[in-house]
This record gives C-alpha cells, structure tokens and sequence, in this order.
C-alpha cells in the first residue's frame, strides 16, 4: 500500500471525495481552512462542486440542499463556526439528511483562541443543536484515524439517514503523517449511491404520496413524535452495535486512564513510559465518543482498578461525566487538564499518574 | 359539458387551503401550479419554502420540495441547484425571511449569479408569528413589535429589495409585481414563468418581488386590505420591471 505524507486537514478532505463527496461548502475559520481550500481545488477535477458560502450558516444550509438532492455532501468547521452551523445540523437531523461534517476544534469559550483544544466535547456529543437529536461522533487520534473514519463516515450517515461528526481537535487536523489512503470510488458507484436515494429532493412524477419531501418538522405533533420515537430507537442500537473503542494495556491495569483524540495518543505514550517501568497503567480509548463506550468502562474489573484518569484538554472537564456514569462510583476518578489551546503535555500526565500509583 | 377550468396539477387535489380568507398567498401558489403546469416541468421542480406562512405551502403543493432554516432558502437552493443543474429550483419566501434574517443569503446568492429563482412575498408584516415589525413594513404602520407604528428614528425603512439588488452586477432578472388586479394579477403569472424560463436557459437569478396584503395582520377585511395595498403599499413599493437582462 502506497503511503502518502499528508496534513490531517487535507487527508481528511481527500478522504471524503474517494467516499464519493461532491458538495462542499464551507467558510474561512483557523485551523481548518486547509479543507475547504482542498476542496476548492480537488472538487472540480471530479465533477463536484465548492463554495465558499457567505458563512458558516449559509455553508451548513447550502450543504442541507445538496445533501437533500442525493449528493454526498460535507462541511467544516472550527468550534466556534460550527456553533453557527448547529441550526442547519439540526435541521439535517429533523429531515433525516446524510452528511458529513468535521470540527477541527479550538479553545473556547467563545472566540477563545485558534490552538488546539477538545472544548466542544458537550456540543458534540450531547447537544448539538436544537431538539435532542443525536449523531455519531468520532474522534480520530491519528491522521490514518481521520482519513479512515471520514471514509466510513459517509457510509454511516447514509445507512441512517443522518449526520456524523468527526470530531478532530486542531493537533489531528494540522499535524502531518504519513497515511494510507482509502481507494477512490469511481463515477458509477458515485452515481448509483445518488441514485439510490430516491427520498431525494431534485423532482419527481407528480404523485403526491411518493414525493420528495425534506421536513424537518411536521404540523402534525403525531407524526412529530414518531419520527423522534423512530431516532431514539436508532441511538439506541448505535449504543448496541457500533460502539468503538481501543483498550491498551488494560487487562491488568490498576490505573486507568481515559482519553480520546491527541489527548489519547499522548496517554498511550505515558502508558508505554509506566509499563516500562514495571508499573500496572492502562489506556480506554473511546474512538467512537457518541456513541460512547459505557461498557468497556463499566466492565473493568473494580476489585483490581484502583484509580481511573480522565485526561482531556479541557477546562473544566467534560468527558468525565460520562466515565462517571460509567464507574458508578466504585473507584475514584482524578482528572489531568488543559485548556484555552493549550496542548497537553506528557510530563503533566506522568505527574498525575505518579499521584495516583 | 366541457369543462374549462380545474385545479393545477401543481396543487394536491386533495387539500383545502389552509390561509386566511382573502390572503394572497393562495392566489400565488396557484399560480406557480399552472406556469410549472404549462411549462410542463413539475417533475423537475423542486420548492424551497421559507418559514412563516410560505410554510404552508408545503401542505398544498404535489411535487417535491424542502422547507429550509429561517432565511436561509437562497443557501439550500443554491445546494440543490449546483448539486443538479438539471432541476428546475425556486423559492418561496416572506419579507422576514428574505430580507431579514436571511438577507445575507439573498443578497450573496444574487450576487453569485445563482441559476435559481426567488418568489418574494412581501406583504409587510411577519404573519405565522402574529404581525411583528418586518423590514418592509411602511413608516406609520403598526405592528405588533411596534404599537407606536414605524418610526424611521428608530426602526430605519422600508427595505426594497428589487432596488437593492438592483445594485448588483449579476442578477439577470427583478421585477415587482401584485395581484389586486386580474391584469397584475396576469402579469405576476408572466413574471413567474420569465423566471422559471431564465433558470433553464441558464441565466442565473430571477426575482419576482410580489406585493401581498395579510388582512389578518393588518386588522383589515379582505376588502380592506385590498385598499390598504393599493394606496399604500403600492406608494412605496411600485411595481415594474427593476432590471430584465433576459
Ligand atoms: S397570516 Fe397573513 S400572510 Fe399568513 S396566511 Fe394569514 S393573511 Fe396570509
């Protein structure tokens, strides 16, 4: 397999087009104008479309109408733009619309600052616009990762009927690795996936019944209720069927630690450190953070784990509700912080495990 | 007997209008039903709908279409459109709609050029929402957010949106039209079909500004409103061709 030397931003844009995406818009924002400016150059050599949309509110809607006509579509953005994208997300979510988008995130709260930060773990994953609705979020902690998961992203938002996240903290999305890169669909397979959506809005014989017809609401409170029944059924498999999740050095761990996306990659560098060394350090990666891996955390075994660390680049921590809803109370969980863009440091997680073993 | 007049095909058969008595809207959406009819493209028609009463149309209307976030409609149909050139993509939206919330989007997709065409109802006044001031609602008018009526000092004024656009280099096609008359009413039918026929020779955005009454906003009967329109409204909106480069 041939191996390429890519930045995460522009790998993941290559990505979506060998997916089959042919619509992007998008709107400037640090650190990810790297995707809608491969896009804009990349779009067009396969028959698809760019547009810098007058904003990131504009971008997410003109993605709503091309996904809606059966494109594969997708948008990006950096935390505080995908805030402004959160009313079209929910309405992709109400009207049951694939796409793709990614959050190359930064520090916040509000404009906060352009380094990389994980500050947009609650947005993600529990409330990303109005009304409840839910996507699948994952969070890559490799440029391969982020190549591999904006591949598959594209297959899970069509089979649903509904958006992915990829949830990418700045480090991931302006780092350069070498990856490999998935095969690129051609035309045909393209066309036969538009095809096949025949809910898509782009004309039809006029028969009412079998229109195109995008709502994302109903008049009918009846029928409002159903399709958000009709959600709520298909979060719950997710939490059944498509939970991902890496476990390093786990087995035997006495000290756990969870971690996702660059805060992961940099625990697992603590991990080989303490094993070195003789001493009992584990690592719960959730790769998928919606769904996330109640599981792998609610099965480790108690009478063994004496400690678990949440490590995450936020301030205050935001994971950590969800490991708490997990270890039930039966160990105590310590947290190792940062914030505001700043990266988290090695040095910093070896002192907090250093206190913990 | 022959018969020699029916609904549009543009228009469920099956569906009793759900807009207040004497509202034009009703008169616009049948309209659009016979040109898209006539021209014999409602199999590639695809209606973005605006939020507010334009809503409604979604109800009412037998081919496909997508109701698209407050203002944002020129945004969605610029997606539809650019992602299948082949279909024929309007949109239907309020003066709350177009010309405020989602005034970036409509000015920036006119001036993009958009292949698409904008059905503009201006009547005025936020209607689902209970008469609220809108950017089009005349100086002295009351409403809802403005019990005092409008008052430049401090609400600024009309917005005319052909006008405004007029100032940009792409669009192809602005024209304000009403339906008071049977002739403006006619003449808005033209309109209409001059801005579906310009999107599939490709000549890029066409508005069709229409000036409504919302009697039930304006406190007026039907009646009523129809005076209130043609003395005032059409005093501050006046109806012409803006600009046709087609
Ligand atoms: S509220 Fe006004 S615009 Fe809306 S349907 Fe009634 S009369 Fe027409």
């Amino acid at each position: 397999m041939k191996r390429v030397f890519m930045k995460g931003c522009e790998a993941i844009a290559e990505a979506a087009v060998r997916a089959g995406c042919r619509f992007f818009a998008g709107y400037p924002i640090t650190p990810q104008n790297e995707i809608p400016e491969y896009f804009s150059r990349r779009l067009p050599e396969v028959g698809g479309v760019f547009i810098q949309g007058e904003s990131e509110v504009a971008s997410i809607s003109m993605v709503y109408g091309a996904a809606s006509a059966g494109t594969r579509s997708m948008t990006s953005s950096s935390s505080p733009g995908i805030s402004l994208k959160s009313e079209g997300i929910s309405y992709c979510a109400a009207a049951r619309i694939p796409m793709v988008y990614a959050n190359i995130s930064r520090g916040g709260p509000g404009v906060g600052s352009i380094q990389p930060a994980q500050m947009d773990y609650m947005q993600a994953t529990k409330a990303s616009g109005n009304g409840g609705f839910k996507m699948m979020v994952l969070a890559p902690s490799t440029v391969q990762e982020a190549v591999d998961m904006t591949f598959a992203a594209f297959d899970y938002a069509d089979r649903d009927r509904n958006p992915v996240l990829i949830l990418c903290d700045g480090v991931i999305g302006t780092m350069m690795e070498p990856v490999v890169l998935p095969e690129m669909k051609s035309d045909e397979e393209v066309a036969a996936i538009k095809n096949s959506k025949k809910w898509a809005a782009i004309g039809h014989k006029v028969d009412y019944a079998n229109r195109g017809w995008i709502q994302p609401g109903n008049w009918s409170t009846a029928i409002m209720q159903q399709g958000n029944e009709e959600a709520a059924v298909m979060y719950e498999n997710w939490q059944k069927n498509d939970v991902q999740v890496e476990h390093y050095q786990v087995e035997d761990a006495e000290l756990v630690m969870v971690a996702y996306g660059i805060s992961a990659r940099i625990a697992k560098t603590v991990v080989d450190k303490y094993r070195a060394d003789g001493k009992k350090v584990g690592l719960i990666r959730p790769i998928t953070v919606y769904p996330f891996p109640y599981k792998a955390i609610e099965n480790l075994n108690y009478n063994q784990v004496k400690a678990i660390l949440d490590v995450e680049m936020s301030i205050p921590a935001q994971m950590l509700e969800d490991v708490s809803l997990a270890v039930k109370g039966r160990c105590p969980i310590e947290t190792c912080l940062c914030s505001g863009g700043n990266l988290m440091k090695k040095e910093q997680v070896m002192d907090a495990v250093a206190k913990l073993i | 007997m022959e018969k020699i007049y029916a609904r549009t095909k543009g228009i469920r058969p099956d569906v009793v209008s759900g807009f207040c008595p004497g509202c034009m809207h009703s008169t616009v959406i049948k309209l659009i039903g016979e040109v898209l009819e006539e021209m014999n493209i409602i199999d590639k028609t695809v209606a973005v709908l605006g939020i507010g009463c334009c809503g409604l149309k979604m109800e009412y209307m037998s081919y496909d279409n997508i109701t698209s976030p407050h203002g944002r409609a020129c945004a969605v149909a610029t997606g539809i459109k650019r992602s299948n050139p082949d279909s024929l993509v309007y949109t239907y939206q309020g003066d709350g709609d177009f010309a405020s919330i989602g005034l970036a989007e409509s000015v920036s997709a006119a001036n993009r050029g958009e292949n698409i065409s904008v059905i503009f109802i201006n009547n005025g006044i936020y209607g689902m929402t209970g008469g609220q001031l809108a950017p089009t609602t005349l100086l002295g008018m009351k409403a809802s957010t403005a019990p005092k009526g409008r008052i430049a000092e401090e609400h600024g004024y009309p917005m005319h949106m052909c006008e405004i656009l007029n100032q940009l280099t792409a669009p192809c096609y602005l024209e304000r039209t009403s339906c008071n008359t049977p002739q403006n009413t006619l003449k808005t039918r033209k309109a209409i079909k001059k801005a579906f026929q310009n999107q599939l020779d490709g000549k890029g955005f066409s508005m069709v500004e229409v000036v409504t009454n919302c009697p039930t906003n304006w406190g007026l009967d039907p009646l009523k409103s129809l005076e209130f329109l043609n003395e005032k409204m059409l005093t501050e909106y006046p109806l012409g061709v803006i600009r046709d480069n087609g």
